[in-house]
């Protein structure tokens, strides 16, 4: 039996998320973005991030704004139900609060690049970005002739976060973690990170992990940290648990339009909210139960036995 | 709420713009395709592609998800949990762009900030009166543009975003034209098929250039070449766009009924 892997966000992000690390968050996609890791990371101050992810919605705005990041691996970095990032334009655009370089990816070459460092080779080939200035731009994306049959095509480099962040519906306190739903790059994204932080809804006894083998989509040998954090995905959701918060997008994207508008968001929501459960008591219980499951859709039980 | 400006157009003619373009972009839809969806506008179009001639397409989603069904209510984003119940796949990223990779998927949905006269799209630098600004970029976007095996785009129809050449090529159309696509490596099955915007449908002719296929009901050619950024050729049969029919709006309206992207 290994030893518990259970500590506060907090602890996680001190140990294990130092500035200037590369690190991955919001694999996937729209659902289960780990906000709650996302704003203790700027809680704790981290600067010179780079920062991993295909889309990563208001998260990767967030800790821009804030000024935790130097870099952007991504394909995407936005509102995705309400379109511009403005702390993302301001950096990019005007350095404020600090100048932020992103390297554009599509979201096939992002997935590719986590894929080549899941399987331990330094790139993969693909047709993808052929034409494109993505190609022209990323260092990380170079043309190649084909060894085999003399078609062009792009080499994809791998990338090898140094920590990669999931949010996960459940997980045993080792770090085996069960997750359904979108998917997006997270199993490739927790083999490619040098480390893996789980943060989940719920801890349950390694014997429901084991119940349904084919639901464990990160062994516990890659994780260094397991966070208990009910709800800390909100405003993303996370299915069975709670469904998207889009007023709250909505609401960011107005008050992320002005700088002074981005700080006050910032206080409120991160720097004055301790933790998770502060965030959530702001938050208020009526809006979080308007989230809630109104219909559970159970799936039909896999029958392992022999 | 329905915004005034949806109204006043359902009042004059029945449908909003952005009806006629999701009934337009269902059409390109044919029935046992594979499509790569996207959101918005894309999202509506494969429900009522699926709701009317279309019943056995089946949508891919990017963050991994197959679907034999639309999603049973509106989308705001592709992971929305709607879209996760009954799907009939949830897998990886890596496995829908593989099928796209493959050359499988028949049909992609793209949006975009600029768009130019070969169908070469930009989404990560917009040039606003001479200032750059950082846009979201690609997404799947360049990778449906340069994989898919047609690649349909829907936006709005203004001269800023209509440009002669985009200054940032996000996604690949025909490049200079020409055979250009070939020349870059790209798939020789892929390429664009149809812009459909807020006042027709634009088609590419043999030597990648766009050219005006159909106005929509009501508008004139001067008013599509006025708000084009260059010389945009006329079809010598130009058409008009079918306006949608009574089963395409109910199929949009039953889960867009006010207008949050159809407007």
């Amino acid at each position: 039996m290994t030893a518990s892997k259970l500590m506060t966000m907090h602890d996680a992000v001190a140990r294990h998320i130092p500035s200037g690390a590369m690190v991955l968050l919001g694999a996937q996609m729209e659902q289960m973005i780990p906000f709650a890791a996302g704003q203790e990371i700027i809680r704790q101050g981290r600067r010179e991030l780079t920062l991993v992810g295909p889309i990563s919605d208001i998260l990767f705005d967030q800790m821009i704004g804030a000024g935790c990041a130097s870099k952007v691996f991504a394909a995407w970095v936005g509102n995705v139900s309400a379109g511009i990032a403005y702390c993302l334009r301001r950096a990019v655009e005007q350095g404020i609060p600090r100048r932020v370089d992103v390297t554009d990816y599509s979201n096939f070459t992002m997935a590719l690049a986590l894929h080549s460092a899941a399987l331990g080779v330094p790139f993969l080939p693909t047709y993808s970005t052929l034409g494109s200035d993505l190609l022209k731009k990323n260092g990380n994306l170079r043309e190649f002739i084909s060894p085999v049959n003399e078609d062009k095509l792009v080499a994809v480099r791998a990338l090898r976060p140094d920590v990669a962040v999931l949010h996960v519906q459940r997980a045993d306190a080792h770090g085996n973690a069960h997750i359904w739903g979108s998917l997006g790059v997270a199993v490739d994204g927790a083999r490619a990170a040098r480390k893996v932080i789980i943060v989940a809804e719920e801890i349950v006894a390694p014997e429901v992990i084991a119940s349904d083998p084919n639901r464990t989509l990160v062994p516990g040998f890659l994780v260094a940290a397991v966070v208990h954090e009910p709800g800390g995905a909100h405003p993303s959701p996370v299915q069975g648990y709670y469904g998207r918060d889009h007023a709250f997008f909505a609401e960011y994207h107005e008050q992320s339009r002005k700088l002074e508008d981005f700080e006050k968001w910032l206080e409120r929501w991160v720097v004055r909210a301790a933790g998770r459960r502060e965030y959530l008591k702001e938050l208020g219980a009526g809006r979080l139960d308007s989230l809630a499951v109104r219909e559970h859709a159970l799936s039909a039980p896999a029958d392992f036995g022999y | 709420m329905a915004t005034a400006n949806s109204e006043s157009q359902i009042a004059a003619r029945g449908y909003t713009a952005g009806e006629i373009m999701v009934a337009t972009a269902a059409r390109e839809i044919a029935d046992g395709e594979l499509v790569f969806v996207g959101m918005r506008l894309p999202m509506l179009a494969f429900l009522v592609a699926k709701r009317t001639h279309a019943p056995r397409a089946v949508g891919l989603y990017e963050n991994g998800l197959v679907r034999e069904t639309p999603a049973p209510q509106l989308l705001y984003t592709m992971a929305d949990p709607p879209n996760l119940r009954g799907a009939t796949q949830c897998g990886q990223m890596l496995e829908v762009m593989a099928f796209l990779q493959q050359g499988r998927v028949q049909l992609g949905f793209l949006g975009a900030a600029e768009v130019d006269r070969f169908g070469n799209l930009n989404s990560t630098w917009g040039d606003r009166h001479g200032e750059m600004q950082r846009l979201p970029g690609s997404g799947g976007a360049c990778d449906i543009a340069c994989l898919a095996q047609r690649t349909v785009v829907l936006l709005a129809h203004e001269r800023a975003r209509f440009r002669e050449r985009v200054g940032h090529i996000t996604s690949p159309g025909n490049g200079r034209g020409n055979g250009w696509r070939a020349t870059q490596g790209l798939p020789l099955r892929s390429g664009p098929s149809a812009l459909i915007t807020t006042l027709g449908v634009l088609r590419f002719g043999s030597d990648g250039e766009a050219f005006l296929a159909s106005v929509h009901p009501g508008v004139g050619v001067e008013d599509v070449l006025a708000n084009t950024g260059w010389t945009l050729r006329v079809a010598d049969k130009l058409e008009e766009t079918r306006p949608p029919s009574s089963d395409e709006l109910a199929a949009m309206r039953a889960l867009d009924a006010h207008h949050f992207w159809t407007k």
